[in-house]
């Protein structure tokens, strides 16, 4: 028998109401029994003291590029830095080359993930065959294969008509739509928010109404189909009223924030930085507090990093070519501790909670909870510590952040799968142990 | 970060801008105080003295090598630099993108450093998009850059040369009320000149169709006006911007007959709504009976064919003040 015994952390469990020190001891990558001084069994032990010890974070929006895009991330890094930021599961988008819209496609992912990752990879297909907007994918055998939901992310579900039979079909099937809410013809060729910052530097501007509009119009979609819909980077204050607005009637929508978009505003742009380049773009001032303060009351059910990785190639030109997004998975955390926690915005248990056990209510799975019984999905965090954004400590294949140069308050000190260590003190562990066995 | 080696062998080669102007680029007017803008117009008026002589030409560039780098098609702001530097007794060479190797797939940041490896002291830069030769000055700090229009962003000698224009009209610049007229959404001659003009204590109003007017554009300090009867009112100074086709197709006025009907300088409205010694100013290349009336154009206190002389001047001076300063 394989135990694992975590010894004297601060057990802090959203999904349990649990925050007391205990220790946690895992037998076989279950989680078999949490309280004072249990006895190990001889096993690996983990001091914790002074530590944190959460369930393990769970991602449902990052971008890992393979198959197709492999010099820009991999399964084998993406997984890597997700492990590095205390992350247990995490759920790849499918706009890769080729687009994840089969049966085939997923299984493809899950092998390499199987053979490549470190942590749980919970794949996403298309809502249309090649992300086209035309045809509905094959939902059911996509399910099968194990898409836990559905999304055109990086091209939004432009047609009303796609969107209202992709919300019914799949409500059959138990798996939410992931919208990138956003009106392409709104959007036309904007780069940037469409406000003080872009009447400033002549950069075009994208209006808020084409995030708004689109939620407006998906929220109604799935009130009427009873499908599962959910907002993927909620980037304005407006569209966070009408989430809650749709709540508040019982529709079935959840939605998810950036560490981006909590911690951004316009004003990160005007010295034309292609870093903070997103999509949706960073907002107003006025819109990062109403996202927070969403995220805090819940009206957003949880963060996801919309990791996207870059090359530098593809950074260093002109602000409009450069292509939108940046990475995220490594310093998720930290960043959030620092810019939400540390400053009193939103308590640390919420942060936990929205990181942990409202990403898998999203996804109707049990994880995100350190229940007696569950998968030892562990990370356990060194408040005191910090996190150095520089290149040469991320673990992505690309680097691509505005946050370069930061140093963060708080840090990852172990993150474990099923009962394994992963990651240890800035170590992918598996890593260690074969350049060991070299 | 991987430039440090680069970057030590190049600094033998920086130029050196004339003391008292702590100016390596110029990337927009929004980085420029009172008195550097001063200082620019000043020398900009002892250079404009040349032009009268019979040998227009000076030695104060003599050895410097500047590059015109135009991505998108100008004749007459690239004319009107390579003229500036040619007075310095620079050497010019025109960098044309139809015959470069841009088209080859070489990337912005590698053309330029390919004419960097040429010798160039300047690189005065013209590009589609905002934003771009702010990259070149941050990614290539040893090269002066100038920039000679960027996507919808800025265009800071066409600002310059304006404020001269004023000037010299009205010898001062403070407490004018300049409007600047048509699509300011587009326009990087409208920011910079909203730059300048601020900075240099003028009121600046817009006027334009709701379409063509950005949102936000008041936290830069300017009035904003829909209406031309109203928005000519108490003007000293009228800068008409070129209207173009292309925004016709993409909705932003329903067709030029209307954009006229609303927004055209004509004789008449100019006499009946303006006052009688204001000032018409248009960066060109004009559109004659659509943003701008024939008479308007030829007529008395039309300065178009003055700013185009000036911009020579006011050109002479930034790349004398960039890096003029002798070795």
């Amino acid at each position: 028998m394989n135990s694992v015994l975590i010894r004297g952390g601060r057990v802090l469990d959203p999904s349990e109401g649990r925050d007391e020190t205990a220790d946690i001891l895992v037998e076989d990558g279950i989680i078999r029994a949490i309280g004072g001084d249990i006895a190990g069994s001889g096993g690996e032990m983990i001091d914790a003291r002074g530590l944190v010890v959460c369930p393990g974070f769970i991602d449902l929006h990052v971008h890992l590029r393979e198959p197709g895009r492999e010099d820009k991330e991999t399964i084998a890094t993406g997984t890597r830095a997700a492990a590095a930021g205390g992350f247990t599961s995490i759920c790849p988008m499918p706009n890769t080359e080729p687009v994840i819209d089969s049966a085939s496609g997923v299984n493809h992912v899950l092998a390499l993930a199987a053979r490549d990752g470190v942590v749980r990879v919970l794949p996403t297909a298309a809502v249309t065959v090649g992300q086209r907007g035309e045809d509905i994918a094959e939902f059911g055998d996509l399910a099968n294969a194990g898409a836990v939901a559905f999304s055109d992310d990086g091209r939004p579900v432009a047609d009303p008509g796609i969107m209202r039979r992709a919300l019914e079909y799949t409500s059959m099937l138990g798996r939410p739509v992931f919208n990138h809410a956003e009106l392409p013809a709104l959007v036309g060729d904007g780069v940037i928010h469409e406000g003080v910052v872009s009447a400033r530097i002549g950069l075009k501007g994208i209006p808020a109404a084409a995030e708004t509009a689109c939620v407006a119009r998906d929220v109604e979609i799935a009130a009427e189909t009873g499908g599962h819909l959910h907002i993927q980077h909620v980037s304005t204050g407006r569209a966070c009223q009408i989430i809650a607005e749709a709540k508040s009637r019982g529709v079935n929508v959840t939605a998810e924030a950036c560490p981006h978009h909590l911690v951004l505003t316009e004003e990160a742009v005007a010295n034309f930085s292609t870093l903070a380049r997103v999509s949706p773009p960073l907002r107003s001032a006025a819109d990062r507090e109403a996202i927070r303060a969403a995220l805090r009351d819940g009206v957003i059910d949880c963060v996801a990093t919309d990791h996207a990785p870059h090359t530098d190639i593809e950074k260093d030109q002109p602000f409009d070519q450069a292509p939108p997004g940046m990475i995220g998975l490594d310093f998720a955390f930290a960043l959030l501790f620092t810019e939400l926690v540390d400053t009193d915005l939103l308590p640390l248990e919420v942060l936990i909670q929205r990181m942990t056990s409202d990403p898998a209510h999203v996804l109707g799975i049990g994880a995100g909870t350190l229940c007696i019984g569950a998968p030892a999905d562990i990370t356990i965090l060194d408040l005191e510590g910090e996190t150095r954004v520089i290149p040469e400590a991320i673990h992505s294949r690309s680097k691509n952040t505005p946050f370069l140069g930061r140093t963060l308050r708080g840090a990852v000190a172990h993150t474990l799968v099923g009962g394994r260590l992963v990651f240890s003190r800035g170590e992918i562990v598996v890593d260690r142990e074969t350049a060991r066995a070299r | 970060m991987a430039s440090s080696p680069t970057s030590q062998r190049e600094a033998k080669v920086r130029p050196k801008p004339v003391a008292g102007f702590a100016h390596r680029h110029l990337l927009d007017l929004d980085v420029l105080s009172r008195e550097d803008i001063e200082r620019i117009l000043h020398d900009a008026a002892g250079f404009k003295d040349v032009f009268t002589r019979t040998v227009k030409k000076l030695p104060t560039l003599r050895g410097k090598t500047v590059v015109n780098l135009f991505f998108e098609n100008s004749t007459r702001t690239r004319t009107s630099f390579e003229l500036a530097a040619k007075r310095l007794s620079a050497d010019v060479l025109n960098f044309a993108v139809s015959t470069s190797s841009v088209a080859k797939g070489e990337s912005l940041l590698d053309t330029v450093r390919t004419i960097r490896a040429l010798g160039a002291d300047v690189i005065v830069m013209r590009h589609g998009s905002a934003g771009t030769p702010h990259l070149l000055a941050e990614r290539l700090p040893n090269l002066s850059i100038i920039n000679a229009g960027d996507g919808c962003h800025a265009h800071p000698t066409q600002g310059l040369l304006d404020m001269f224009t004023i000037l010299e009209k009205r010898e001062r610049i403070e407490g004018l009320q300049v409007v600047i007229l048509g699509d300011i959404l587009h326009s990087r001659v409208a920011r910079s000149n909203i730059w300048g003009l601020r900075t240099m204590g003028a009121k600046v109003r817009v006027v334009g169709p709701k379409t063509l007017i950005p949102r936000g554009i008041e936290a830069m300090g300017v009035e904003v006006c829909h209406d031309l009867r109203e928005g000519l009112q108490d003007a000293d100074v009228i800068n008409i911007l070129r209207i173009q086709r292309e925004r016709m197709t993409q909705n932003f006025f329903p067709s030029i007959r209307e954009y006229t009907l609303l927004y055209g300088l004509t004789e008449e409205r100019l006499r009946q709504w303006a006052k009688p010694d204001a000032l018409v100013m248009h960066p060109g290349p004009i559109n004659r009976g659509i943003e701008i009336g024939q008479a308007v154009a030829d007529g008395p206190q039309s300065t178009i064919e003055e700013q185009v002389t000036n911009g020579v001047a006011v050109r002479m001076a930034v790349l004398y003040l960039l890096c003029g300063g002798s070795e």
